[in-house]
């Protein structure tokens, strides 16, 4: 098993015409991903050839799903488009909706979110991601497919490139999901979502939590670990140095007077009897320990 | 972005909420002819963005013009926690009977608006949060339901406003709404909020942030960035399109994606405590692609911080590839020629990482070192600082 995705998923890439969408549809399909189509509004009814596949493209999300029984869209839309983009998801009641698009203004995503809340058929993942991937079965989004295979751990993360890292860090176990969930102030998945959905997953026995300064998302994971999480977790924060006020990188990245801080989340995740490591390889080796591999 | 007070205060004006006639100074003659031109008695206010400016002096009644200057000239270039005093704000003098809050924000934890308004204005919000919580109402704000007149009314009747005054706070919080969603604000905030004793409601003072991903719907924004605040290391590396944050450190950093850099800072400290107490000098984010331009660019920057005593370049190649970034530093460095001369630890991980390291190491460049992992990489940077 994995989580929210799987090998019978059937993608559709929003965006695809574009560069950034042409080049991991690309990625995807390389990886084995069942990539079924493309939405460009406009363009419908035109097709793209990659790499020997031949790709529909469609003017809406609904006619893409109708067409190709796609369950997984994947968003490539830039910023100013990409409120519409997901809108048009939600409507078509798509199942999954990951967003990697980085810099959309949070009123769009608060606004989209609260829209997929209102519908109530749509899971959202990110914005500002980099999707998730259950190595051999399937990639939604652009984190490498070449790092490490499948395996019995689950990853949760805020950044892609921590990701990739932890990843790279226990290529020799493996993986049943990792989800980079994103790192701007709202995002469609929390910690949450993907600890209890890896709680519920036969495949995972053990979790990768991390995460970094900025909101409360850690605290609040950490307090739904004591209660629900019974496999063993693992956590990282970053942003220890990070100081007050200032945005780091991630739009989301920001301790806001004494809230939000590195500190405050490891202390959290340690007082719900989460191990926190101090680097990435120290956080790699607790999990090794605790797996005793 | 946060912006000052009388920016603040502009923007309420553009959008009907009730303000004092205001002007800004930055000399002490501009705040006189600002105190003739607002007129009667004024308050001086000193422009900082940070709390706690009344208790610190920066904040003074001045009785006429001559009075104005005199204030003005002892606030302008006060020190207020570590931030200059470059401007101030000559504001109408206001008699003041009721003090209120009221504040809409985007609430993270719940992932939506919050609408935050107390009867007990004009301290800290976070004190009344604390002592006397029953007087602060918070409540949550639907994106795409928003705040007309008639949830407006509801919901200052659920904070308790006084009757004489709930219609009039009513109609500021529905222009305090359309403030935040037409200039995409994530905090707007008025505090205080005053009754004036004619029985007027008049935002005091304000807080306003502003969503840096929106500034394409607001080129207009722009204008309001205090460009002579910034560090001067942040301003190069804005001009070239780096995200860069300036640091009290030695140990330049250069990696990609926001939450591998936030952890190389993290790493290199924890490896600096062994030598002195060595720190990370900044942040800097190259991003998926590290060109040989982006490379140089940043390394430019980095090394432009006298500061600095060594640089770490601590990539993951996810989709970059290694040989990509190596073939970057090696061209960076032909670029800068003589000027790098700190050493550079480099430590390259991930796809093509064979051959990204076959090409540092053919170079052989004297300032580049080569290490395995990140831990191992960070304590050498941090021991070079120490040097």
């Amino acid at each position: 098993m994995s989580i929210f995705i799987n090998a019978d998923s059937k993608i559709i890439v929003q965006g695809m015409t574009g560069s950034e969408g042409t080049k991991h549809t690309r990625r995807m399909l390389a990886s084995g991903s069942k990539v079924v189509g493309g939405v460009t509004p406009g363009k419908g009814g035109q097709s793209v050839e990659i790499d020997g596949h031949n790709l529909p493209v469609f003017n809406t999300v609904g006619e893409a799903m109708a067409a190709t029984g796609a369950n997984v869209s994947v968003v490539f839309v830039p910023p100013k488009f990409a409120k519409a983009a997901v809108v048009d998801a939600i409507d078509a009641a798509m199942p999954l909706v990951v967003v990697i698009t980085e810099g959309i203004p949070v009123h769009d995503s608060a606004s989209f979110y609260a829209y997929s809340l209102t519908k109530g058929t749509t899971r959202i993942i990110g914005p500002n991601c980099p999707g998730l991937i259950s190595p051999g079965k399937s990639n939604v989004g652009i984190i490498p497919a070449n790092i490490t295979g499948a395996g019995p751990i689950g990853l949760v993360s805020k950044s892609g490139t921590l990701t990739y890292q932890m990843m790279f860090e226990l290529r020799d176990i493996g993986f049943s999901t990792a989800v980079g969930i994103g790192g701007d102030p709202v995002v469609g998945t929390t910690h949450i979502d993907c600890l209890r959905a890896f709680q519920d997953d036969p495949e995972t026995e053990a979790i990768v939590m991390i995460g970094e300064i900025g909101g409360d998302a850690e605290e609040r994971a950490a307090a739904f670990i004591a209660e629900y999480v019974t496999k063993p977790v693992v956590g990282y924060v970053a942003g220890f140095t990070a100081p007050e006020g200032k945005t780091m990188g991630h739009a989301g990245a920001i301790v806001s007077g004494s809230s939000g801080t590195a500190q405050g989340k490891k202390d959290a995740l340690e007082a719900a009897g989460v191990k926190v490591g101090q680097t990435p390889s120290e956080t790699a080796r607790l999990l090794r320990a605790i797996m005793g591999r | 972005m946060d912006l000052y007070e009388y920016q603040a205060r502009d923007l309420f004006e553009k959008h009907g909420v009730p303000v004092l006639p205001a002007a800004i100074a930055t000399t002490a003659d501009e705040a006189e002819a600002a105190a003739i031109k607002v007129g009667g008695k004024v308050v001086v206010k000193a422009q900082v963005k940070v709390g706690g400016r009344g208790k610190a002096g920066g904040v003074k009644l001045a009785v006429d013009p001559a009075d104005a200057r005199e204030k003005a000239s002892a606030i302008l270039g006060m020190d207020i926690k570590g931030h200059e005093v470059r401007t101030v704000m000559i504001a109408a003098a206001a008699p003041i009977e009721s003090e209120y809050y009221l504040a809409i924000l985007l609430d993270r934890s719940n992932r939506t608006f919050l609408v935050m308004a107390s009867v007990a204005g004009g301290m800290e919000i976070e004190e009344v949060a604390h002592t006397a919580p029953e007087k602060l109402a918070k409540i949550p704000v639907d994106s795409n339901v928003g705040i007309d007149l008639a949830r407006a009314t509801e919901i200052i009747a659920a904070a308790k406003f006084p009757a004489d005054v709930a219609d009039q706070v009513a109609s500021v919080l529905v222009k305090l709404w359309e403030t935040f969603v037409s200039e995409d604000a994530t905090l707007v905030e008025v505090n205080p909020l005053v009754k004036t004793s004619d029985g007027k409601i008049i935002a005091l003072d304000g807080k306003v942030t502003l969503d840096d991903n929106a500034g394409f719907r607001h080129p207009d924004h722009e204008a309001l960035v205090d460009q002579a605040a910034e560090n001067a290391l942040e301003a190069a590396a804005k001009a070239k399109n780096l995200n860069y944050v300036k640091l009290e450190g030695q140990v330049g950093i250069i990696g990609n994606g926001a939450g591998l850099v936030m952890s190389t800072l993290d790493v290199v400290a924890y490896a600096g405590e062994k030598f002195g107490g060595v720190r990370p000098a900044n942040f800097l984010d190259i991003g998926g692609g590290a060109s040989a331009q982006v490379m140089a660019d940043g390394l430019s920057i980095i090394l432009g911080d006298k500061d600095v005593k060594s640089v770490f370049v601590n990539v993951f190649g996810g989709i970059t590839a290694c040989d990509a970034v190596a073939n970057g530093i090696v061209q960076a460095l032909e670029l800068l020629g003589a000027q790098a001369t700190k050493p550079i630890v480099v430590r390259l991980d991930g796809n093509n990482v064979v051959e990204g390291r076959a090409i540092l190491t053919a170079a052989a460049h004297p300032l580049v070192e080569q290490l395995d992992t990140m831990d191992g990489a960070a304590n050498r940077a941090a021991e070079l600082a120490a040097k």
